[in-house]
């Protein structure tokens, strides 16, 4: 073996040790987590209300609030970015306006959670008199998740080829009748994918919630309630010292959930090639 | 006279297709050979054998031998060495995005530990070599994609003759270029024939005749006629190398 | 028809403009909050002090400033070369059997919520690192581990992008002139992909100095300029995290005023990632 041949292979075994170690890495997380919580996980942990402070009993109204919000913000954050990702993908001639509008929804892309906390406390909270409540964290969240659903959805109907778009027209369709029959059915998998997305954000975001929706042990009811989504409990046992037994099941859960929205993102994902 | 390289009874498939049906050539030194014929019909597949670049490509199998210096180069030798050794310019003229003089240092580079001295001196030969030295002596620093296309085939030749090459392969070299420059390419192939032995893949008929000492006519995978330029051009024995020739097909 | 058509292209060119109207609205929140105790301290009081203590009125954001750059280099520092070596990998010499567990788990990493990276950093690195190095293990390099595997998807991903598109051409120039692959990987399209990687770096930089929870799980978030690697310290996002719940009046100002600065580092950092992906290409 020359010299050369012997660099390279020490190289690649390096790199190769380096997706080890990557791989490695998740899977200890991963195992830890679940090896540590997954006992604590019955049917009552799910069904519960927490009792001292989330010291004993369960995370119901934590699941309940997690999904209020993120309900919230998806319903608010889906019409407005597959509209926005319409709007840019099919009418837009290009020119000042639409570099505007990427250049803000990649800035809003790059801007950190926690800033996203400060504006949805002043702005919604306080100046719009929400108050710590799943309206102020679904809108603060839907702030955050808008540009994921933009980008996912432009790249989605961008897929759509011009032909379908020409024969719909040629049909005598107008240009929204083309959108709604042609366009949007068959880039619904794209769509559905980031909004799967976006709800693994939404669910997984700490520091944004906790200023906007506030860490109530109850169960949020109104949209004006506050409520304490999973990850913020997660924070608050652990930061409090309240019980290691509960966090971790806690963050089994959560990564759970990320696994089932991974999965199901790329279920969907699948699907989209298997019809293309 | 030796030749430069010996193929001997080779078949080459891409997975089940075979592209390359029992050739048995000498490619003779200090010669330039023209591969001929219509696309398709495995002219560029032959030449990417000869220096192994088909092995990048997935389910390509060989059988036969090759032989260069005595060594079958499927066996026996190392890919890197017989790469060094003989040098290929491509289609599209592609240097690397470095400044002109790290495109032919590149190579030297590679193959040793090398003082800059000595460095700057190949870097010129190969220019001089390559007609371009009185072009780019002023603009070694700049970016070689800044060049014309003319000159970056040349650059890609000049890189090439820096690792002294034995055999230079080039495939359609001229067919991206204006007819000047395609001009400088052929003036230069006949300058640098006394060197090394030159295998020149062309769709262009006029260049074959131009330059080349030698010409393989191939087709569907076949060598249908090797031989003297002049004798090809003039007295093809085959009614199928006629037939090319006169432009009747391809 | 023609009007109703209008109408549409109306509302849906509203819609788009949400995400200018929502960054706006940001910048103007923050700012408003922030800027008049940034003005009333001064450049000196505010940026060049290191003494936050906010029951005394000081509100030197100096030390938050240096933990950012200390743990960001640190995540750097460790998540860089191995995600670059995935990318790498990925991109050039990867089995297929690997592949298909290494693409999904990138993906997953990804998905992990940060708090849960926190709580691993809690329960894990923070005890390993107290009881194998001086201090308590809440420290610079708790954050800067924790924080190097949470940028590994970004930087892997990024710097894979452009590993691909390196022209082909290329890499067959170079290995007709007898370089090895590895050769052509190190001389060739990586200087060629540099600015895709560069771009990679800086926003996994980018997403290490905004990520707040993780990092104020692990690093301990005292206000005093850590010494060594050891040492606990706080960043920009942790001082707002951790005291907004009780902040009020001027307190509670300077906390904007900490986000102000880490919006304007973010945005600096955004501006020269389109700038580095603008001029993509030659290597000098």
């Amino acid at each position: 073996m020359t010299g050369k041949n012997l660099t390279q292979s020490a190289a690649f075994l390096a790199l190769r040790a380096a997706a080890i170690i990557t791989l490695a890495v998740l899977f200890i997380i991963i195992i830890y987590i679940m090896s540590n919580g997954l006992r604590h996980i019955n049917t009552s942990f799910f069904l519960q209300g927490p009792t001292s402070m989330g010291r004993d009993g369960g995370i119901a109204p934590f699941i309940v609030s997690t999904l209020y919000v993120s309900a919230v913000s998806l319903v608010i954050a889906a019409p407005v970015g597959i509209g926005s990702a319409l709007y840019l993908s099919e009418y837009s001639k290009g020119g000042l306006p639409v570099r505007i509008i990427r250049f803000c929804t990649e800035t809003l892309a790059g801007i950190p959670s926690i800033i996203f906390g400060l504006f949805g406390f002043v702005f919604f909270v306080v100046s719009l008199g929400m108050g710590w409540s799943v309206l102020s964290g679904g809108l603060t969240l839907a702030c955050m998740v808008l540009p994921t659903i933009i980008k996912t959805s432009e790249e989605a109907i961008k897929t759509v080829p011009d032909t379908y778009r020409e024969g719909s027209m040629a049909l005598g369709a107008t240009k929204w009748q083309t959108i709604v029959k042609v366009v949007l059915p068959v880039s619904v998998p794209g769509i559905i994918t980031g909004i799967i997305l976006s709800i693994g954000r939404a669910v997984g975001e700490t520091a944004a919630v906790i200023l906007t929706a506030g860490s109530s042990l109850r169960a949020p009811v109104s949209i004006t309630d506050p409520g304490r989504t999973m990850s913020v409990h997660l924070y608050v046992l652990t930061m409090e010292g309240i019980s290691n037994e509960k966090a971790f099941a806690t963050a089994a859960v959560l990564i759970l959930f990320v696994l089932g929205i991974n999965y199901a993102a790329n279920k969907t994902a699948t699907f989209i090639r298997r019809k293309v | 006279m030796k030749p430069a390289i010996t193929i001997k009874n080779l078949n080459f498939y891409y997975r089940q297709v075979m592209a390359l049906k029992n050739i048995s050539i000498d490619i003779p030194a200090n010669r330039v050979t023209a591969l001929i014929g219509p696309s398709g019909c495995g002219k560029s597949t032959f030449l990417r054998v000869l220096n192994r670049m088909n092995d990048l490509i997935e389910g390509t199998r060989i059988e036969g031998k090759i032989l260069f210096n005595d060594t079958n180069i499927y066996k026996d030798m190392d890919l890197m060495k017989l790469r060094k050794k003989v040098g290929m310019v491509f289609q599209k003229p592609n240097p690397f995005p470095m400044s002109v003089y790290n495109n032919i240092a590149y190579g030297p580079r590679l193959h040793r530990k090398i003082s800059d001295k000595e460095l700057d001196g190949i870097v010129e030969k190969s220019l001089k070599s390559a007609s371009l030295w009185d072009e780019v002596r002023d603009r070694m620093e700049s970016s070689a994609l800044g060049l014309s296309g003319g000159q970056q085939q040349r650059l890609c030749i000049a890189r090439c003759l820096a690792v002294q090459p034995e055999v230079l392969l080039m495939d359609e070299p001229t067919s991206a270029l204006d007819p000047v420059s395609t001009a400088k390419i052929e003036e230069l192939v006949k300058d640098l024939r006394d060197k090394f032995a030159i295998i020149i893949v062309t769709h262009n008929m006029q260049q074959a005749g131009r330059i080349s000492d030698y010409t393989a006519f191939f087709l569907n995978g076949e060598i249908v006629e090797y031989g003297a330029t002049r004798e090809i051009f003039h007295r093809p024995v085959d009614k199928r190398t006629e037939d090319y020739i006169t432009g009747r097909f391809g | 028809m023609r009007s109703h058509e209008k109408w549409v292209q109306g509302i849906l060119f509203i819609l788009a403009t949400t995400a200018v109207l929502t960054v706006l609205a940001i910048t103007f929140f923050i700012f408003s909050e922030g800027l008049p105790i940034m003005v009333d301290r001064g450049v000196t009081g505010f940026i060049g002090s290191t003494r936050w203590e906010p029951l005394s009125g000081s509100f030197g954001i100096l030390g938050m400033i240096i933990g950012t750059i200390q743990i960001t280099l640190g995540a750097i520092a460790l998540g860089v070369p191995v995600g670059l070596a995935c990318a790498v990998y990925l991109a050039e010499i990867a089995d297929r059997r690997l592949e298909k567990i290494l693409r999904p788990g990138i993906e997953l990493l990804a998905g992990i919520p940060s708090v849960v990276y926190g709580f691993f950093g809690l329960s894990v690195v923070v005890p390993f690192l107290r009881e194998h190095f001086p201090g308590n293990g809440f420290s610079i390099l708790a954050g800067s581990i924790i924080l190097a595997i949470m940028i590994l998807p970004t930087v892997v991903n990024i710097s894979e992008n452009s590993i691909r598109s390196v022209p082909g051409d290329y890499r067959s120039a170079s290995l007709a002139l007898g370089a090895s692959h590895w050769q052509t990987i190190l001389r060739v399209i990586l200087p060629a992909a540099r600015s895709g990687i560069a771009a990679s770096v800086i926003l996994g930089m980018g997403r290490a100095i905004g990520e707040t929870m993780a990092v104020i799980m692990v690093t301990g978030n005292v206000t005093k300029v850590a010494g060594s690697i050891f040492d606990p310290a706080r960043t920009l996002t942790g001082n707002i995290a951790i005291e907004m719940g009780y902040a009020a009046g001027e307190h509670r100002e300077a906390l904007f005023a900490t986000g102000v600065i880490l919006f304007l580092i973010i945005m600096v950092l955004n501006f020269s990632t389109t700038r580095f992906s603008r001029k993509a290409g030659d290597v000098k």
